[in-house]
């Protein structure tokens, strides 16, 4: 069954070779690349949802994936630490190297990966029954660090860049439940750094959030540049204009699979689109 | 899929039309359903209140101690419950002990380890096996476990674990051992369909946040699912507990009747359950008032159970709250 599918899959993939033209990423020349995507499909259940998709991630730069529901943006995000792995039905095709690295080689293992490609989820998901320190330093512990000292700083340090020390080192005892939700975001981005991953992904983690916790999460995110290297999806367009250096936008095409309609520096999207859809979505004609 | 199964309703158009003609003013509403609540707690009290007067002659002739004494000789006018208690605490520990590990397991393994048909599959099949009467049970331990038990699983359960002193006498095939086992096959079902659904219900965003920080699934199972699910956990042992110590005509079938305490898990034992069903027909005077009196203590051993199971969880809950030990192995 599993052959059926992938052979489905590819000729779908076929297909379509032809629509992906002049829609693969410039390879900037100055700029060092920490993940380069390379024609990456990701289907369920033989049904592809994101196709052939192509760009680089700059080292220390946020990277922006916009577009309307449905165009894959989040599917997208997810095949970039594996965690379609926990999904039966779902196949990714193409290549993503990390470093020199293709994620999805045998002799990678998903664990060790997502410490290295962090997440950030849309709702805040601090672990229930944990503490604010225990939160902080789950990852580690689940890493097999167990020296108190090592914990402590790295729960400091990550609290410190996720701008949350402040405001919790009194009670870092408390449940992480007892956070507001702009709080328990930060706590979860804190929790994503203290494995010091070279990559955060941030599936529109300010969805959930008001306007002045979003306003903080966005500041975080430009501080957090000298540290990590960061690819954010959002709905909102102001906010990968405010926060990205570099904007991917996705579209649903006939068959219902995203693709990559443009790539490339958010200012230059913004304002001087290649194509004209990208001006449409940009300017809020449709979406 | 859960083992109370709560009739679908169809769509809601139906229900839409009518409603209407039906609609009574909030203040019925609440008079109903507190009536229907009120039925649960009447009926609680008819039974308490019917037991107890039924067994209020037995305390008032032999006081409180006959409860703890050894001997059950109407003959005599002995009517001591400590066998029974011991063999119904006994069987329930002996069922308990195979079916928390390894109902939690099969949960375990049907709500994330096995692929979606295997799933279905199996999960019919722990169902069917919640819906087969108890004297079926019984029939069966007696016809087909209680020779195996004779001839392989007593003699080997005495050399491999003779030293323990526990598998000590003769291997007669029923007795204590066989109850337990026949009562763990009982529960089992229950352990596994209630855990499943619980441990289903710990939410994906949780898992997913282990995952992100690079737990492994053994990690993400034991540090997030399994805690997440303590509560719901706690309901599935309750449930089987409460079976498991109830449960009357199949242990009465292969528990080996014998009005003694066992001093061997190879024994011939009795339970609570087991001596009402075997004496209540022809018991009469003070006998009777006692078989009640029986009840009362098994509905107090019940209690109890529950109660200290439910305190042991809310105290790992609290202890949670200030330390930093959850993580640490």
């Amino acid at each position: 069954m599993t052959e059926q599918l992938i052979s489905t899959t590819a000729e779908v993939i076929e297909d379509d070779v032809d629509l992906r033209q002049g829609t693969i990423a410039p390879r900037s020349g100055t700029q060092t690349p920490v993940m380069r995507l390379d024609d990456v499909s990701v289907a369920f259940g033989g049904r592809l949802a994101v196709k052939n998709v192509s760009f680089d991630v700059y080292a220390h730069e946020v990277t922006s994936l916009i577009g309307p529901s449905g165009s894959g943006k989040t599917t997208l995000l997810r095949a970039l630490n594996r965690m379609h792995d926990t999904v039966r039905s779902a196949e990714v095709f193409g290549t993503v190297l990390l470093g020199d690295t293709d994620i999805y080689a045998r002799s990678m293992d998903p664990t060790l990966l997502r410490t290295r490609v962090g997440m950030v989820f849309q709702r805040p998901n601090p672990f229930p029954g944990m503490s604010i320190y225990e939160n902080a330093v789950a990852g580690l512990r689940f890493n097999g660090v167990r020296k108190k000292a090592l914990l402590d700083e790295a729960a400091e340090s990550s609290l410190v860049a996720a701008a949350l020390w402040d405001s919790v080192r009194d009670r870092l005892k408390n449940h992480a439940s007892s956070l507001s939700g702009g709080e328990q975001q930060r706590l979860c981005i804190a929790r994503a750094l203290a494995v010091e991953p070279e990559v955060l992904l941030m599936d529109e983690p300010t969805s959930a959030l008001d306007p002045m916790a979003t306003l903080r999460i966005e500041e975080l995110i430009t501080e957090l540049k000298d540290r990590v290297t960061i690819v954010i999806v959002t709905h909102n367009m102001q906010q990968a204009r405010r926060v990205s250096d570099q904007c991917a936008f996705l579209l649903m095409d006939d068959d219902r699979a995203g693709k990559l309609i443009e790539f490339g520096p958010t200012e230059k999207l913004f304002t001087d689109a290649k194509d004209p859809r990208t001006l449409d979505y940009v300017n809020g004609l449709f979406g | 899929m859960s083992v109370v199964g709560i009739p679908q309703q169809d769509g809601g158009s139906r229900r839409g039309r009518t409603s209407p003609r039906f609609s009574l003013p909030d203040g019925w509403y609440r008079v109903l359903l507190v009536a229907s609540a009120a039925v649960f707690a009447a009926l609680v009290i008819w039974f308490l209140v019917a037991i107890a007067i039924k067994a209020q002659p037995a305390f008032s002739t032999l006081g409180f101690s006959w409860i703890v004494q050894k001997t059950w000789n109407p003959n005599l006018q002995q009517f001591g419950l400590l066998p029974f208690i011991l063999g119904t605490l006994e069987t329930t520990a002996i069922a308990m002990f195979l079916a928390v590990p390894i109902g939690l397991g099969a949960a375990i393994a049907l709500a994330y380890l096995v692929p979606h048909r295997v799933r279905l599959v199996l999960g019919t099949a722990v169902e069917l096996l919640a819906a087969v009467p108890s004297v079926v049970y019984g029939l069966w331990g007696v016809v087909a476990l209680a020779p195996l038990f004779r001839q392989y699983v007593e003699p080997f359960l005495s050399s491999a674990f003779g030293w323990t002193g526990l598998f000590n006498g003769p291997n007669l095939g029923v007795g204590l051992i066989l109850a337990g086992t026949i009562l763990f096959i009982m529960v089992l079902p229950t352990m596994v369909a209630v855990s499943r659904d619980v441990l289903a219900t710990v939410p994906t965003e949780q898992v997913e946040g282990a995952l992100a920080v690079g737990a492994t699934r053994g990690q993400v199972l034991r540090k997030v699912v399994i805690p997440g699910a303590r509560t719901g956990l706690l309901g599935a042992f309750t449930l089987a507990t409460g079976r498991a110590l109830g449960e009357t005509v199949a242990v009465a079938l292969v528990i080996g009747n014998s009005n003694y305490i066992a001093h061997s898990l190879k024994s011939p034992a009795a339970t609570l359950p087991s001596l009402l069903i075997n004496n209540f027909g022809e018991a009469s005077g003070t006998e009777l008032s006692a078989l009640f009196g029986a009840g009362l203590v098994l509905l107090v051993i019940g209690l109890t159970v529950n109660s200290i199971a439910r305190i042991l969880v809310r105290r790992a809950e609290g202890s949670e709250l200030g330390s930093a030990s959850v993580l640490v192995p």
